[in-house]
């Protein structure tokens, strides 16, 4: 279990982080979710004993980090947003230097060497030197290293970022699998990555945990705000302010922002406090409107996220 | 003294991959090669005196690659963000800058050993023994060793390579020129910052004439202490600020 107690940092008078307390049981995929400059990069780096924190206290497997860091680190396997590569050296001699630094022996690394180059899929790359690699097998490789001495918690900080979308897909498939066999922390702002792979979310804004919980916890706790968008097809004629009228007048709809073009039709926003588009739907048709698409303007999370971090800054 | 053994060994291999050890053993040897034949053979000149000239121009030289090999040691890792690797590595920071300082000082100690056949041509045609070359090199490569010290810190204090090669290179400067700040000064501050001179006083006086003065290896050692040390404090401060 990870336990941090009251967690702070600052650089110089600045703070970046807390304080801050949370809790990440054995076995569990935990989210870390904010903005850029949230503080999300500051807290994993104190996790994996890279910085030490200006207060408070953490624990490691029942471990205190500050006072037995060197203790820490070997339980933990840290991949930074930038991977930490030594570029003029091949694949396999690179995870080997990993596995040696964290204690491993020539042995050891002998046999889980493979394992590692097949799971992170870089085998046939192995005799490679990482210089001369995509930015998604350097990634790969940094992952590598993070996971050789199979620790027992494993942290990385936006595995995704600068990825292409077939990377993407292929980075997460990766973390699905080493969910099976680590307690895995990741940070990131971009919710879709987060939602499909965490069990549980911590968000946090401008240094504070804003909210924690599964998603489903957390959009319930959220519920009672939603944006409702509405694409109608107008009258070629048609009258903006004819259609506003006729969504504002549905009962829940607080507001209406003004429309704009999009999929053949235009598009409405309403700020709604419940989920009511059953009745934007009847009164669109009863007011023999032509109704083309009918959603939440963001997804629940995506609302709840924006909520938490406050409003319009994360629209941005 | 694991972990020192595994990043002596990289950092020694890196030395060994890139171009830059490479340009930086030609450079010496070049320019070794060519100040022996311009300075230390002009002229009709005892063959003891021939040594002491090639001692005095190869000691700059070595300095300059001391600073050269040393300055990226630490900079470069904090660049390519590999740094972050040997932090969260169960490694202490006093091993990473040690297994660093040793890979710069052997592959300095081997540039140092393929100019041997300068000094054994003077030997060969002329009249000095072997042990005063011995305690030239010994002096070379405790002088080397002392600036590569520097280097390391400079190194550790930013993430810029040419930043650290400038700092290294003024702390060097520095030291260097103490012996002639001292000549303006009154005892006791005349003899204090003379003794702490770089060169003059422990190299020129003593290892350049093949003489070897306990006090001279002391400061060495002592100079090349001070700054692995402040190099290792640096890296623990930078984990807390």
């Amino acid at each position: 279990m990870i336990r941090a107690t009251n967690l702070s940092k600052y650089y110089g008078g600045k703070r970046a982080l807390g304080p801050v307390s949370f809790e990440i049981g054995d076995g569990e995929t935990v989210g870390f979710l904010g903005l850029n400059g949230a503080g999300k990069t500051t807290a994993l780096r104190i996790l994996a004993c890279d910085l030490r924190p200006s207060s408070g206290s953490i624990e490691v497997g029942g471990v205190d980090a500050v006072a037995d860091p060197h203790e820490v680190r070997k339980r933990i396997g840290f991949l930074p947003e930038n991977p930490p590569l030594y570029v003029d050296m091949t694949v396999a001699d690179y995870l080997r230097f990993a596995a040696e630094l964290r204690g491993m022996s020539k042995a050891e690394i002998t046999k889980r060497l493979p394992d590692v180059l097949d799971v992170t899929d870089l085998t046939d790359v192995a005799s490679e030197v990482i210089g001369t690699l995509s930015h998604g097998f350097r990634q790969r490789v940094g992952v590598g290293q993070a996971i050789v001495h199979n620790p027992k918690f494993l942290i990385l900080d936006e595995p995704t970022r600068g990825l292409d979308p077939v990377q993407i897909v292929e980075m997460r498939t990766l973390i699905h699998d080493l969910k099976q066999h680590h307690t895995v922390l990741i940070s990131s702002h971009i919710l879709t990555e987060i939602s499909q792979t965490c069990d549980r979310l911590l968000v946090l804004g401008k240094g504070q945990l804003l909210g924690s919980g599964s998603e489903a916890d957390l959009v319930g706790k959220e519920s009672d705000i939603r944006e409702v968008s509405v694409t109608l097809r107008l009258p070629k004629d048609g009258d903006h302010a004819a259609a506003t009228s006729v969504l504002k007048a549905v009962e829940g709809v607080s507001a209406v922002a003004a429309p704009f073009e999009q999929g053949g039709g235009m598009t409405f926003t309403l700020s709604t406090s419940r989920d009511c588009r059953a009745e934007v739907s009847r009164a669109v048709v009863t007011a023999k409107l032509d109704l083309l698409k009918l959603d939440y303007a963001r997804s629940e999370l995506e609302n709840t996220f924006i909520r938490l971090v406050g409003g319009t800054d994360a629209s941005n | 003294m694991r972990a020192i053994s595994i990043i002596y060994r990289r950092e020694l291999g890196a030395y060994l991959r890139s171009p830059l050890g490479w340009v930086v053993a030609a450079a010496l040897l070049l320019v070794d090669g060519i100040l022996f034949q311009s300075q230390a053979m002009a002229g009709e000149l005892l063959s003891a005196e021939v040594l002491e000239k090639y001692f005095w121009s190869t000691s700059g030289v070595t300095m300059f690659m001391a600073v050269v090999l040393s300055g990226r040691l630490i900079s470069e890792d904090r660049q390519n963000h590999s740094m972050i690797l040997l932090n969260t590595s169960p490694v202490r920071d006093s091993e990473i800058v040690v297994g660093k300082f040793l890979s710069a000082l052997t592959f300095l100690a081997i540039m140092l050993l393929l100019s041997v056949y300068m000094p054994l041509l003077i030997k060969v045609n002329g009249k000095v023994t072997g042990s005063q070359i011995f305690v030239g090199y010994l002096g070379l490569f405790l002088l080397g060793g002392a600036v590569i010290a520097i280097g390391v810190f400079a190194s550790s204090l930013t993430k810029h390579q040419l930043v650290a090669y400038v700092i290294a290179a003024a702390i060097t400067t520095s030291l260097l020129l103490l012996f002639q700040l001292s000549t303006r000064l009154d005892e006791p501050l005349r003899s204090g910052f003379s003794q702490l001179d770089l060169w003059w006083i422990h190299f020129q006086n003593g290892f350049m004439r093949g003489v070897v003065n306990v006090r001279d290896v002391v400061y060495y050692l002592a100079v090349t202490y001070v700054f692995l040390l402040l190099a290792v404090k640096t890296l623990e401060a930078k984990r807390w600020q």
